[in-house]
């Protein structure tokens, strides 16, 4: 194990009853790092979230954190800190004794409590509220409570339950930065669960993608977005186009893939035997749409626009091949003129580069 | 307007019930106790008199005098209320471990575990207490067993003594303090418990610091179920209790059936309603206080 690595996942598992909530995933997660598990309700993320705490035992399978196996050790022995997605703050206890209890049992001294709690309290801007109750606090401020809480004892790994997810979008993206920026400032190691795909991109230096627990794909964001390693994973992760087809005949300086009634060319880097199955993704930020009256040569597919949907920095349009396949293209507006935007039911031509396509073969 | 009318008379039918039940006999009691006793029917002089050309009022506060300057109300007060803390606090401590176990119970478990608490209710409750007698008494059950299994060599004096009240009360009571102490248990977060483990309380640390502070309420509900009636209580120590010591409720009795003062017998249950009322008063501070807090 080398010193960088904070966590250990060593083929762990988890049923209940009937179910595998959790199946044989490893996975380490480097000091400093903040490690997203991404995946939908019910993929087993918040299960392994609850074993890295100790609430669940697992059923096969080791957990290392620092080296040290965790099998025996309870939760209140843990050098690991959740901040759940509730929060669960202690209605009866004011902001103050919320963060100091997590010290107390640490049997720290009064004063020592004292500054630490007031520091954290800094940390997370509620100097001014440590004598309110939670009831007391707005959304945004009971989250920085709990995440003070969390972080007051200096956790080795802080473990994080979709810790944007109660909260109103202009404060999430704003509250995403400054969880970031503090991470940094501490440099605890994060270990977050999320369903929401941007905030792992956001947050996240590496993110694991779960899907019915198992990890699907490890990478960082830039990885799992640009090169998803299955169609699950693209699927999920942002929109994507997918053609279906197989390798056809070798054309002249690269493979053709032949989807329906299309022949797409494949990136160069790419070699299979023909009639090999295949799907390709391809983003829709990645096609570039025109007129069909502003390209002369036979270039590109050619098709109509069904619908365009305006969402102000950019629009999303439906296209219809001529083959019939429907295609999603985003556009970013970057002019302000509405007649220089392609409107529905206009013709078009879209083309991309090869390089851009997504080669999958799961 | 029809709505509004209805909404008039759901709220005037329990102030009706309020006036026509509480108030209005508190008032005839209060009125009683500042009488004075008179061998007629009713035993006790009318209010307001005609008395040489003028209404005269025939009321005074003689009857609370006498009872504070006979020490006899006071013991019978003090040892009323001394026996209810006691069984009270007895009913806090074999209580609130069951009603936690309950609460903590698969749920489908539950309402049956809560049916075996209130089972007793279905028989009656002097039917209950005199099992008791035969329970306690010296050629009794327990001095039997006792007896048999060589722990004493002869019976134990267990009726008729505080202890045998203390069981009556403790006994007949119990579900008034678990009822309330579950239905706050069953209530509570269970992830506040993992939070305070994260943070690396202990099981007991759980306990004191999370547990037992948000079931506050639970708690004063349930003594003051047990604790006020328990005060007032006639039946249990008339048929299990010393004879040389009286409750006040049996005092009540007493002066009422007895002794036919009713103007001291309206007195003694005055008085026991204010002392009962004042940790009333309590409680409904401290929820007040909690629903600030939003507990």
């Amino acid at each position: 194990m080398s010193l960088s690595e904070c966590v250990k996942i060593e083929s762990l598992s988890k049923h209940f009853a009937e179910t595998v909530a959790v199946s044989d995933v490893s996975l380490s997660v480097g000091r400093g790092e903040i490690f997203c598990l991404l995946g939908g309700s019910g993929c087993g993320k918040t299960t392994l979230l609850r074993m890295l705490a100790g609430f669940e035992r697992p059923t096969a399978g080791r957990i290392l954190i620092d080296g040290m196996d965790m099998a025996d050790v309870p939760p209140n022995r843990r050098p690991v800190n959740l901040m759940f997605q509730s929060y669960a703050l202690f209605p009866h206890m004011s902001v103050f004794q919320n963060v100091a209890f997590g010290l107390e049992q640490e049997r720290v001294s009064r004063t020592e409590i004292d500054r630490r709690v007031r520091e954290m309290l800094d940390a997370v801007k509620l100097e001014g509220l440590a004598g309110r109750k939670p009831q007391q606090l707005s959304g945004g401020q009971r989250q920085r409570v709990a995440l003070a809480r969390a972080l007051v004892k200096r956790p080795k790994l802080l473990l994080l339950d979709e810790p944007l997810g109660a909260l109103d979008k202009k404060l999430r993206e704003h509250t995403q930065f400054e969880l970031v920026a503090l991470q940094r400032q501490l440099g605890i190691t994060f270990v977050v669960v999320t369903h929401d795909q941007q905030e792992a991109m956001s947050l996240a230096t590496r993110i694991g993608v779960m899907n019915q627990g198992r990890i699907v794909q490890v990478g960082t964001p830039d990885e799992i977005y640009e090169s998803p390693a299955t169609r699950f994973v693209a699927d999920f992760i942002g929109s994507v186009n997918i053609f279906e087809g197989h390798i056809g005949n070798s054309g002249e300086g690269g493979l053709i893939a032949h989807c329906g009634a299309l022949q797409i060319p494949l990136p160069s880097r790419v070699a299979m035997p023909d009639g090999t199955r295949l799907a390709l993704a391809l983003r829709p930020e990645k096609i570039r749409l025109q007129r069909q009256s502003d390209t002369g040569a036979q270039v590109g597919q050619r098709g109509t626009v069904e619908e365009v949907g305006y969402l102000g920095e950019s629009s999303h349009y439906r296209v219809r091949l001529d083959d019939g396949t429907p295609l999603r293209v985003d556009v970013v507006n970057h002019r302000r003129d509405a007649s220089q935007r392609i409107q529905r039911a206009e013709r078009v031509t879209l083309t991309w580069s090869a390089d851009d396509l997504i080669v999958l073969t799961d | 307007m029809g709505r509004s009318r209805i909404s008039r008379w759901t709220v005037a039918i329990p102030l009706i019930w309020l006036l026509l039940f509480l108030a209005a006999p508190f008032v005839m009691v209060f009125l009683i106790s500042l009488s004075e006793v008179r061998l007629a029917m009713p035993p006790y002089a009318p209010f307001i008199e005609w008395v040489a050309d003028s209404w005269r009022w025939n009321l005074d506060a003689d009857n609370y005098l006498f009872i504070w300057q006979d020490g006899l109300y006071f013991e019978a007060f003090s040892y009323s209320l001394k026996v209810a803390a006691i069984a009270t606090l007895c009913c806090l401590l074999v209580g609130y471990p069951m009603a936690y176990a309950i609460a903590q119970a698969p749920e489908r478990w539950r309402s049956w575990l809560l049916l075996a608490i209130i089972l007793p209710f279905w028989t009656s409750f002097l039917l209950r207490v005199y099992a008791w007698i035969g329970l306690l008494k010296t050629d009794g059950l327990i001095n039997q067993a006792l007896l048999a299994l060589g722990v004493i060599t002869s019976p134990l004096q267990l009726l008729y003594t505080d202890f045998a009240v203390l069981i009556g009360i403790v006994y007949s009571y119990l579900p008034f303090m678990i009822l309330p102490l579950y239905a706050n248990l069953e209530r509570h977060d269970r992830l506040l418990l993992e939070a305070a483990a994260d943070l690396g309380a202990s099981t007991w640390t759980r306990f004191w610091r999370i547990t037992l502070p948000l079931s506050r309420p639970g708690v004063v509900a349930g003594c003051l179920l047990v604790f006020i009636p328990a005060a007032g209580e006639f039946v249990i120590p008339s048929l299990l209790g010393r004879s040389d010591q009286l409750m006040i409720g049996r005092v009540l009795a007493d002066e009422f059936f007895a002794n036919r003062d009713w103007p001291v017998a309206g007195a003694v249950a005055m008085i026991l309603l204010i002392v009962l009322l004042l940790p009333m008063v309590g409680f409904q501070k401290s929820i007040q206080r909690q629903s600030e807090d939003g507990v």
